[in-house]
């Protein structure tokens, strides 16, 4: 290849995050692109069965002063979690139990902190993203039942969760499915008024969050705008739809954060 | 009425077809969910040696699903073709197994009208992987638009240059990186992040602009929702392939906000702008096991004949590719390596069968208990059966959709093993423009400088 030819795949391949202008040895990929492919893969496979160390993340969540609960679904164990979507969905009896003893009067938000499908994702940012997201919450005056930390947990538990711990709305704070270049992404879901029951299209989404995509201030800024907009319009899902970039583009957060 | 089969001491009842079938199907992680799947492995060949002993006839007349509730159902039984059948007629599965392992090329073009996909689906589960290999490799299904896929000895390829944000410079850069490796005789087909009009029209126009300068015989697809791509023809947009994902039941279409009405209506639309130069086969379609179960449209039927019945559906609008995107759904459908290969091979044999141009996405996602090792051997598996043809993404990294595919290596690896050629027109363009030899073999070093020469301003 020649070296004009080279520095145009160069170029080219600052345009795009996909793995454009590798070479090639014969019909095969390079040895180190095979290897690099190979460690990704590894990666985004470590993610979703390394187990989540819900003792380490409640323990950073009372951290920042939220009270906590640990929770199990109706999944035992990753193997089951990956087979049975429906029982991701739902929480073990002990964790019913736990929710219900615990609910005293209703709140305005349940948080839950899920494993999903990337507990690297929840060790690395969910106690930061819950660091950024309280001072919004103190402001706005809601209040919050304890942090729900949830193993082997799919999004709709939140709905369960909610519903036990007699919450307005509840957001789950959840490990997205791992890509090759994004092990470690949260995804936010805001469901007003949860009950076992309710459809995705009764959600709002907030993906891609993770220090190299959607920071978690940014994040938290989205996630109280969805919040203030679901209790003050009494709905979440497609009739409600994320505005916020309008507040962002002019000039409340830091408006060079980008979006992954 | 119920099926019964006996096993030394022990008689297994399978309550109706639809259980019958869901017991023989190899087991699967979908079906399991489902709460059908054989419960033992004994059950599981007790239902495949009542299933051989099902007549033909009988599988035609008894619907899975009710004519008067599913229009899928009514699509399949009014195309049916009682003069193909006729040949297999008084044929059990278990006879037709036999037919097809001896019948020529000739003759398996003659019955596919002739087969239902039930009828494909049942016999598929009696037949071992080499089974599904062998007659999948003797089917064979042409289509044209502005150049020919599926002829024996081919294998053709969509180049994917999917993007996070539906960048036009980005986009650009990986056709031209796909293109480079002799890559986009099938199509060049992206998945867009965004659904709407605009992004759609910026696409369609730079792949036209791209396709139309070079003069590369092939054509272009925006994998959006039909409703859009409706919405595109209507104001004039350069569109040459309808897209749409279907699947097996009329509920499940549904979900995806498709009918058979607004098929027919793009279909006539896209014939009327006559842009193919060889052929008018103008319809893209995608499907894949689950998807009927993943919106609760599944009537208590097994995923591999609702995947089987969504071909019967592709069928009936002439498409010029069709693709099962095997591995995608996630390992709640299908679990590890082995039953993506597995699934891989039954739906690439049902849909040929059929008459459908069937492609595979070799693919997975970080969830399931498969890697790349299980995306080569389903390849390798592939090409020996003359599957029409794979994705071809960059690195075999979808930066958009967040799953692993075949790359645009991986088709130069299939194509030297089992010495397969690409599309005749797209391969004599490639050697026009100095990327390959004569016999399609990529040239060394530096030819691929004349298509970014060719194309200066495409890729600023």
């Amino acid at each position: 290849m020649s070296t004009q030819t080279d520095a145009l795949w160069r170029r080219l391949a600052r345009l795009t995050p996909a793995r454009i202008g590798l070479g090639r040895a014969g019909a095969g990929l390079p040895t180190r692109e095979v290897l690099k492919f190979g460690l990704a893969h590894a990666q985004a496979r470590d993610a979703v069965h390394t187990p989540m160390d819900a003792a380490a993340i409640a323990g950073a969540v009372e951290a920042l002063g939220l009270p906590t609960v640990t929770v199990t679904s109706g999944a035992e164990d990753r193997a089951t979690y990956l087979r049975r979507p429906d029982y991701g969905r739902r929480l073990s009896p002990e964790g019913l139990k736990a929710l219900s003893d615990t609910a005293a009067e209703s709140v305005d938000l349940a948080l839950v902190v899920a494993d999903g499908l990337s507990a690297r994702a929840v060790h690395e940012g969910a106690a930061a993203l819950l660091a950024a997201f309280k001072p919004h919450a103190e402001r706005a005056g809601w209040r919050l039942a304890p942090v729900v930390v949830a193993t082997q947990a799919r999004v709709a538990l939140g709905d369960a969760a909610g519903a036990a711990l007699r919450a307005r709305a509840v957001v789950v704070v959840i490990g997205e499915r791992p890509g090759l270049s994004s092990p470690d992404s949260l995804g936010l879901y805001v469901t007003f008024d949860p009950k076992p029951g309710r459809s995705d299209a009764e959600r709002n989404c907030i993906s891609n969050v993770r220090p190299a995509g959607l920071s978690f201030d940014l994040a938290a800024f989205k996630l109280n705008w969805l919040l203030t907009q679901a209790f003050a319009r009494g709905l979440t899902g497609v009739n409600l739809k994320d505005e916020s970039d309008r507040l962002i583009e002019a000039g409340t957060p830091d408006p060079a954060i980008g979006r992954g | 009425m119920p099926y019964r089969h006996t096993v030394g001491p022990r008689t297994h009842v399978f309550a109706d077809l639809a259980t019958l079938m869901a017991k023989a199907t190899p087991v699967r992680s979908g079906d399991c969910l489902a709460g059908i799947a054989a419960e033992s492995a004994e059950e599981n060949m007790a239902a495949r040696w009542c299933l051989a002993e099902v007549p033909l006839k009988e599988i035609l007349a008894r619907p899975l699903i009710p004519y008067e509730a599913d229009d899928v159902t009514r699509l399949i039984l009014d195309d049916h073709d009682e003069a193909a059948f006729a040949e297999i007629a008084s044929l059990t599965v278990g006879d037709f197994r036999e037919f097809l392992l001896t019948a020529s090329s000739e003759m398996l073009a003659r019955i596919a009208p002739g087969v239902t996909p039930e009828i494909a689906a049942a016999v598929s589960k009696i037949m071992r992987n080499q089974d599904l290999i062998l007659v999948a490799r003797k089917c064979r299904v042409v289509t044209r638009f502005r150049n020919t896929i599926g002829l024996p000895g081919t294998l053709a390829v969509r180049l994917q240059p999917n993007h996070p944000t539906d960048d036009p410079a980005g986009v650009t850069a990986s056709i031209l990186d796909g293109l480079s490796y002799g890559c986009g005789d099938a199509v060049i087909g992206i998945n867009p992040v965004s659904d709407s009009i605009q992004t759609m029209g910026t696409l369609l126009t730079l792949f036209d602009s791209i396709i139309e300068r070079l003069e590369i015989p092939t054509q272009a697809c925006v994998l959006t929702h039909v409703t859009t791509t409706l919405d595109a023809m209507n104001r004039g947009l350069p569109v040459d392939l309808v897209f749409q994902s279907i699947a097996g039941t009329q509920r499940a279409n549904a979900s995806f906000g498709v009918t058979l009405p607004i098929l027919q209506e793009a279909h006539e639309a896209a014939l009327a702008l006559k842009r193919g130069t060889l052929g008018d086969n103008v319809m893209y379609f995608e499907t894949g096991q689950g998807s009927a179960l993943s919106a609760d449209a599944h009537h208590g039927i097994d995923q591999q004949t609702l995947e089987a019945r969504a071909y019967a559906v592709a069928r009936r609008y002439r498409p010029l590719l069709v693709n099962t995107v095997v591995g995608f759904i996630g390992p709640e459908y299908l679990y590890d390596g082995k039953e993506i290969i597995r699934a891989g091979l039954e739906d690439h044999f049902c849909g040929k069968l059929m008459g459908v141009p069937l492609g595979v996405d070799v693919c997975y996602t970080n969830h399931a208990e498969a890697d790349q090792d299980d995306m080569d051997t389903l390849l390798t598996l592939l090409g020996a059966a003359g599957c029409t043809y794979v994705m071809g993404i960059p690195g075999a990294d979808d930066v958009m959709l967040n799953y692993q595919s075949t790359s645009f290596h991986d088709q130069l690896y299939i194509r030297e093993v089992l010495g397969l050629r690409r599309a005749p027109e797209f391969e004599e363009w490639l050697a026009r423009i100095g990327l390959t030899d004569a016999s399609g073999t990529l040239l060394p070093g530096g030819a691929e400088s004349r298509l970014l020469t060719a194309a200066p301003d495409l890729a600023a």
